[in-house]
């Protein structure tokens, strides 16, 4: 079992993000405020990249929410908005029903989010 | 004497391992649902359509897996932000996250979320706090076991 995502969040998707979600950190949404603690622009949520990875687990799974059983990643470098975002992930092992997968997220060829292990049931 | 040539370890006071916090109730809307699916550009018709959901057996509209941050927030910030942990923010990054999950969460249910101080130890050089959460439904259902944790880099 392989998985791949692809998606390019847009300028505003880090506001719509934070509205979603309740976090406001300005790091996020304000790209001068960004800026002047030493990041070259707003950057992505973690918990949202992270939500990108669960979602490739989901829809590879035929998009049944259930089948996602355990997820846990490493947040390593800084996701953008207006750029692409690539999943990618492949089967570690496979038992009866379940299967545990690898994966990675990554922008322009850098890991924003590695280590994931992800634990899917009922396929 | 040459001056010190190694980066100054974080010093880490552990005296918080172990502490819990008041628990927090979330009540479920199916129009928040809409909202964060959205957001994280969900595709499955479920978590926007009653009767879709109803009919592939859920009780009403299932949130996203990842809609656990939302009702577990508010159990897990005060934890983070309590001073006896006494985390520094201007150096902390969230280094890493885990969810397991157990029974669906639906529009309509209320959800109570605990928080604890799981661990706090250094390593490398940095300060590591992880906190544990434990959400429940209203019929003490396990719905999500969050481990939190935040890394404090040396100064």
């Amino acid at each position: 079992m392989k998985v791949q995502l692809e998606v390019t969040p847009d300028k505003y998707l880090p506001h719509r993000y934070a509205g979603a979600s309740g976090d406001f950190n300005p790091i996020h949404i304000d790209q001068e405020f960004a800026r002047q603690v030493g990041l070259p622009s707003n950057i992505l949520h973690g918990l949202y990249s992270m939500a990108q990875v669960a979602r490739a687990c989901t829809q590879a799974a035929g998009g049944d929410p259930r089948s996602l059983r355990r997820l846990s990643v490493q947040f390593r470098g800084m996701g953008f908005p207006e750029q692409e975002m690539t999943v990618s992930g492949k089967e570690r092992e496979g038992g009866e029903g379940t299967v545990i997968l690898e994966l990675v997220a990554e922008q322009g060829g850098k890991k924003i989010i590695k280590n994931a292990e992800a634990e899917l049931q009922g396929l | 004497m040459p001056a010190e040539l190694t980066c100054r370890a974080v010093p880490v006071d552990d005296a918080a391992k172990g502490k819990t916090y008041p628990p927090h109730e979330y009540e479920v809307g199916k129009e928040k649902i809409r909202e964060y699916a959205l957001a994280v550009g969900e595709q499955s018709p479920v978590h926007f359509d009653r009767e879709r959901a109803r009919a592939e057996g859920f009780r009403d509209i299932p949130a996203p897996p990842m809609f656990a941050v939302v009702y577990s927030a508010g159990a897990v910030g005060p934890a983070v932000l309590d001073p006896e942990v006494g985390i520094n923010f201007a150096m902390m990054v969230h280094g890493g996250q885990e969810f397991e999950w157990g029974e669906p969460v639906c529009a309509g249910d209320t959800i109570t979320t605990e928080a604890s101080v799981k661990d706090i130890y250094e390593r490398g050089g940095m300060g590591f706090y992880v906190f544990e959460s434990v959400s429940r439904n209203q019929d003490g259902q396990e719905v999500v076991r969050g481990t939190w944790t935040n890394i404090v880099r040396g100064g």
